[in-house]
């Protein structure tokens, strides 16, 4: 790894934090608040690739765990970790380097409706299959009920991925990162 | 001596710097020009943060394509914005942070460490976070963090230009204490009234070379 | 500041920073091993014990507690209606147990003393190619720009909100980027020009090779 790389990590550690910053807006028929960060999860993956952008949101996850109020709404701490909803952040480690392997592959042909997909799989679909699981079992529920429960985020994480991709087909063209 | 030859660079389509011949063994040196002139790019060969499409760069006997480690180990660098180069969260891991590079032992730092921050007045802000000093302070904390190295030269690519009046004297009188051969690039004359060497830029050549008072007149000239 | 460390003189805050985190880690694994309402409630009753011994602020503890029982209230439900409350509370009381100790050790713990932890368990990690003196450079490097990014952030949303933009997470989202971009080259530029070398740690298995 570079110096150049290891910088690109850890100034997208920041840039996931610094999200936080932007409060959750509503998006009209979609019932779940949008939460800006989880956008920079897809971005740290879309822009850096796999092996940056997982380290990136590593280094991000460990430092909440040590205590950083860095989550929106300034949650942080190794109890938000072992909690209910300590999967979902979890997954963004696997989440961001999933993007990441995608975009790697399919760099050449990179555009907004396949970024938009690779995000789906990685930022959604990897996020559901290890949050819901770990919400489940910390919370004694069943997997179907969890499952149910959070349907009513789907919406509003597809309109995540869809501006995640968006704005790293732009940075893409200007300022491209993977295969420099 | 720092010798400068030949040197031709582009980025891209744009010819940055042209037939660059220079030595350089003045005490204060002052590097002049408008925005876009080439003053930073060739502040930058200096110490091979950049190696040019042709020609050499020496830097006492070192050449810069071949010794690049022992060239960066001779020639400080202080950049224009101070909150891009302070890599640590407090100010005193930020001065240590070269120093560990130059695998010093432990008590070698902590001694140092202590020296540069007294001699530059940082001593109460040591504990202190970096992102809460104020801009001079934080360029204080800077060129402190290069000078604790103890290079041979000291390069300083427009320290002064985000700062207000005030911080800009504070960090121009810092300036002057430095004991090592200067080379400030600035677009600023006043500060190279004492200068012994003033080297102005344009279009990526050298269109003056002397002493302040006639490179001041061609550069006031060329700006017209 | 950027912590939810609490300054204390306690015997807790003077703990070894690796044997908080140990007996926090083999605490909770052991809380899905046993569980049952009376050995919770004891478990309970010897946190609160420990929360007084701290010293720590009740409004610092209860913050952090606030979101995660805004969530231990519909378990809870779910359980009344779905299960029975029984396991509802056995399952409420286990959560709790869990945050108050992560709680505890997060109040009283130096995130620096952390890391060091941190960058000692990883020595090992060493054999399979990672890098332990560049993970703590780049941990240290995050918690210097967050606060920068931060302030940036803020500005841009100011900007925005200005302009009626700040509902849009593309124009919040992109100029934050950029400066992050530019931020990235001027960065790598300061740290090669004060001498760090990244060189790489080679794995034992591939340097057999």
């Amino acid at each position: 790894m570079t110096t150049r790389d290891m910088v690109f990590v850890a100034l997208f550690a920041a840039l996931t934090a610094a999200c936080a910053v932007f409060p959750p807006f509503q998006a009209p028929f979609v019932p779940a608040p949008i939460i800006v960060q989880n956008i920079g999860v897809m971005l740290a993956g879309s822009i850096l690739g796999a092996k940056r952008g997982g380290l990136s949101l590593l280094l991000f996850v460990v430092l909440v765990a040590l205590g950083l109020p860095l989550l929106t709404g300034w949650k942080g701490g190794f109890g938000v970790i072992l909690g209910p909803t300590g999967g979902f952040i979890l997954s963004w480690i696997p989440a961001a380097f999933v993007v990441g392997w995608f975009v790697e592959k399919y760099w050449h042909r990179l555009n907004f409706w396949n970024l938009l997909l690779f995000n789906v799989i990685g930022g959604v679909i990897v996020v559901y299959v290890i949050g819901i699981p770990w919400l489940a079992v910390v919370a004694n529920m069943e997997f179907g009920k969890a499952l149910a429960g959070s349907t009513i985020f789907i919406p509003g994480d597809v309109i995540k991925a869809a501006v995640a991709a968006a704005v790293a087909m732009i940075v893409k063209r200007s300022y491209p990162l993977v295969h420099a | 001596m720092i010798q400068v030859s030949n040197v031709n660079h582009r980025f891209g389509e744009r010819a940055v710097l042209t037939g660059i011949n220079l030595s350089i063994r003045e005490r204060r040196v002052g590097v002049i020009g408008a925005n876009g002139s080439g003053k930073s790019t060739f502040a930058r060969l200096l110490n091979g943060l950049l190696i040019p499409d042709n020609g050499t760069v020496i830097v006492d006997g070192l050449d810069t394509r071949e010794d690049v480690k022992a060239v960066r180990r001779r020639v400080g660098f202080v950049f224009q914005n101070p909150d891009n180069q302070i890599v640590f969260p407090v100010v005193e891991e930020d001065i240590a942070f070269g120093l560990k590079n130059l695998k010093l032992p432990k008590h070698e730092i902590a001694q140092k460490v202590d020296t540069v921050l007294a001699k530059y007045g940082l001593t109460h802000l040591r504990d202190q976070a970096a992102h809460l000093l104020s801009g001079g302070e934080k360029q204080l904390l800077a060129i402190s963090a290069v000078l604790v190295m103890e290079p041979r030269y000291v390069v300083l690519d427009e320290p002064m230009t985000l700062l207000d009046l005030r911080n800009k004297k504070l960090v121009l009188d810092t300036i002057h204490t430095i004991e090592q051969p200067v080379i400030l690039i600035t677009h600023d004359l006043d500060h190279l009234q004492d200068f012994e060497r003033v080297i102005v830029f344009d279009e990526g050549r050298v269109v003056a070379d002397g002493p302040p008072r006639e490179a001041t007149r061609r550069y006031t000239q060329a700006m017209a | 500041m950027l912590s939810l460390y609490v300054p204390g003189g306690s015997f807790i805050h003077r703990a070894p920073a690796a044997v908080k985190l140990l007996i926090l880690l083999i605490g909770s694994a052991a809380l899905f091993m046993v569980s049952s309402i009376p050995v919770h409630a004891a478990e309970l009753v010897l946190i609160a014990g420990l929360f007084h011994a701290a010293r720590l602020p009740w409004r610092d503890t209860v913050r952090q507690l606030r979101t995660a029982m805004i969530l231990l209230i519909p378990i809870f439900l779910f359980h009344v209606f779905i299960t029975d409350w029984v396991l509802g509370l056995e399952t409420v009381l286990r959560i709790l147990v869990l945050l108050l100790l992560a709680v505890l050790v997060t109040l009283t713990t130096k995130p620096t003393e952390m890391i060091d932890v941190l960058e000692a368990a990883a020595r090992p990690l060493r054999h399979v190619g990672v890098n332990p003196s560049k993970a703590s450079m780049m941990l240290s490097m995050v918690i210097r720009f967050i606060p920068m990014m931060m302030r940036e952030a803020q500005e841009i949303l100011e900007a925005q909100r200005a302009r009626g933009l700040d509902r849009n997470a593309i124009a919040l989202l992109m100029p934050l980027l950029i400066k992050t971009l530019k931020m990235a080259d001027d960065l790598s530029e300061a740290i090669e020009a004060r001498g760090y070398d990244p060189e790489p740690v080679v794995p034992v298995w591939r340097k057999k090779g």
